[in-house]
């Protein structure tokens, strides 16, 4: 549904992403993940062809984002982080004038069907500025749906809201999805897990791990991942690996290179002098080993892990 | 042209929720209202002619255009409402054109509403219907330069005082530009003498009607038009 090759934006002298490629499948739910400033806001804008990128292929639907922008446009609904609303209109009017430029041709249907769906028909007729955010958000989303797209682009959906409120967006997006391929970004992690089947990690303008959310997670808690290579790798070298006890799960990808998951070290017992000697007395001929995770690491140290920092962020943003 | 409907009736909409409309109107006709008041009663003369050319009037409608214009796209990019649009299925023109017309649209209305002049003087004596409709004409078409100068300057900034400063003073710099014919010289002269946004309006008031004056004006608003949307084109590329 979604094919984006080698894409590249650069701002001034400043590189926002960095031959970024993925491709997302039809009625996936995929996060993007990554601390402020990843590039996660440029990535959507150039999606929804906001922006053009400075190079690189995104196609959307078969259509491609540059030269058939307006065919793209047409079945992307996007939420921007912020609400793009006019708070001078009624929340019925607002999402009549959505409708009518998206070309939806039933636009009273269109409005009822999205009124209900994001749970605000008690508030069809009251003044957007008069609305609290929880309400705002929903008021968003309904925006992002009125043309029913195909492709669901929300940033940041939850930010900004109380645990309840989100508790409720999160609902209605789960609820949405269905057929639909939704990509969303957060920097919260546990959002991720809750909604999304894939995640891509994106710090720096690069993506820099792609996982499901329960194995990320996994791989967060049980502390490290470490690429082996060796020359002469006898058949059963996976079995070696997984039968040492630090060892929770290995991969190979040919060629006498493997990646192995270890446990957190425990008691002064780093893991991975076990998986050294493995390999130097079973006379591999260990070349390199390195951890892997280590940058992803630092990733999330900058991410919001947890539910409760994300209600104190919220709450020293109120104060300030 | 759906499109532009679309954009236009929702601005239209906006203008009449913000008291900025009504103010606007209503300061227009009590500043103008007493032009006409003051004039008549000095010159007994029953025209449009000197209000329509006075210096009062003439300022007054630089200052209300660029009041009428000056949200139009800074108040769009300020609440991120232009992501909005942009998005959606619209061409940046039709953005463009939308709002230009929904401040046409506004401008019209209240120059409509200064007909009241017409019917007094249609009472107190026999004015030149010819001249004043020329005039008219040519206020009109003066107006929409104007607005359409600030559109271009709202497309500019997001900020609202900013935007209105700006279409001012790109307006001053056109009124002015005529005197600087005399230092170019030249084939410069003739274009440079050209320029002046208040001359060829000065035709209309006196009832003449010149094509080079029509297609001045035309040409100031579709250039300014077209500059606005290459600067909502440009801010994509930033």
């Amino acid at each position: 549904m979604i094919q984006v090759q080698g894409l590249t934006k650069t701002y001034g002298d400043v590189l926002a992403l960095d031959n970024v490629s993925f491709q997302v499948e039809r009625g996936e739910i995929v996060g993007f993940l990554g601390p402020n400033g990843a590039g996660k806001t440029t990535t959507m804008r150039i999606l929804t062809g906001y922006m053009p990128p400075s190079s690189g292929q995104v196609s959307i639907a078969g259509y491609d984002v540059f030269t058939d922008s307006l065919e793209v446009r047409r079945r992307i609904g996007y939420l921007p982080e912020t609400v793009p609303l006019y708070t001078e209109m009624s929340v019925y009017g607002y999402l009549d004038f959505c409708a009518a430029v998206r070309g939806v041709r039933e636009r009273d249907d269109a409005i009822v069907r999205v009124l209900e769906a994001c749970d605000i028909a008690d508030v069809e007729d009251v003044l957007i500025g008069k609305l609290s955010k929880g309400y705002r958000q929903r008021v968003g989303l309904a925006q992002a749906l009125i043309h029913d797209p195909e492709v669901l682009v929300l940033d940041e959906p939850t930010i900004g809201l109380d645990p309840r409120q989100i508790l409720g967006v999160r609902e209605l997006i789960q609820s949405l999805a269905g057929e639909r391929t939704v990509i969303l970004s957060t920097h919260i992690l546990p959002e991720v897990s809750q909604l999304c089947q894939r995640v891509l990690i994106i710090n720096e303008g690069r993506i820099v791990a792609e996982d499901t959310p329960e194995r990320l997670t996994n791989n967060l808690q049980s502390g490290m991942r470490v690429r082996l290579q060796v020359l002469n790798a006898p058949e059963d070298a996976l079995a070696h690996l997984r039968a040492l006890p630090a060892v929770t799960g290995a991969s190979t990808s040919g060629r006498g290179v493997f990646d192995v998951s270890l446990d957190a070290p425990e008691d002064g017992q780093d893991p991975r002098t076990a998986l050294a000697s493995l390999a130097v007395t079973q006379q591999w001929g260990l070349i390199d080993m390195r951890t892997l995770s280590m940058s992803l690491e630092d990733i999330f140290l900058q991410l919001t892990t947890t539910e409760a920092v994300a209600a104190e962020e919220l709450a020293e943003g109120e104060v300030a | 042209m759906r499109n532009v409907y679309h954009v236009a009736r929702r601005e239209l909409g906006a203008f009449f929720v913000s008291p900025i409309a009504y103010v606007v109107t209503a300061i227009y006709l009590a500043v103008t209202g007493g032009l006409f008041g003051f004039i008549l009663y000095y010159s007994r003369e029953a025209t449009l002619r000197y209000v329509l050319m006075h210096g009062v009037s003439l300022l007054f409608l630089v200052l209300i255009t660029q009041v009428l214009t000056m949200r139009l796209l800074a108040e769009e990019q300020r609440m991120g409402t232009l992501e909005l649009l942009l998005t959606a299925p619209l061409r940046d023109w039709e953005v463009v054109l939308g709002k230009f017309l929904a401040s046409l649209g506004v401008f019209l209305a209240m120059v409509l509403l200064t007909s009241t002049f017409v019917i007094v003087l249609l009472r107190v004596g026999e004015p030149d219907i010819g001249v004043m409709l020329s005039g008219y004409l040519g206020y009109i078409l003066l107006g929409t330069s104007l607005l359409a100068i600030g559109v271009f300057a709202s497309s500019l900034t997001q900020n609202q005082i900013v935007a209105a400063v700006v279409g001012m003073g790109i307006t001053l710099i056109l009124w002015i530009s005529g005197a600087l014919g005399e230092f170019v010289g030249g084939a410069m002269e003739s274009i440079v003498t050209f320029l002046p946004i208040f001359d060829h309006y000065q035709d209309f008031a006196r009832g003449i009607i010149d094509t080079r004056d029509i297609l001045y004006y035309l040409s100031v608003t579709v250039l300014f038009l077209f500059m606005s949307v290459r600067v909502v084109e440009w801010r994509r590329w930033r």
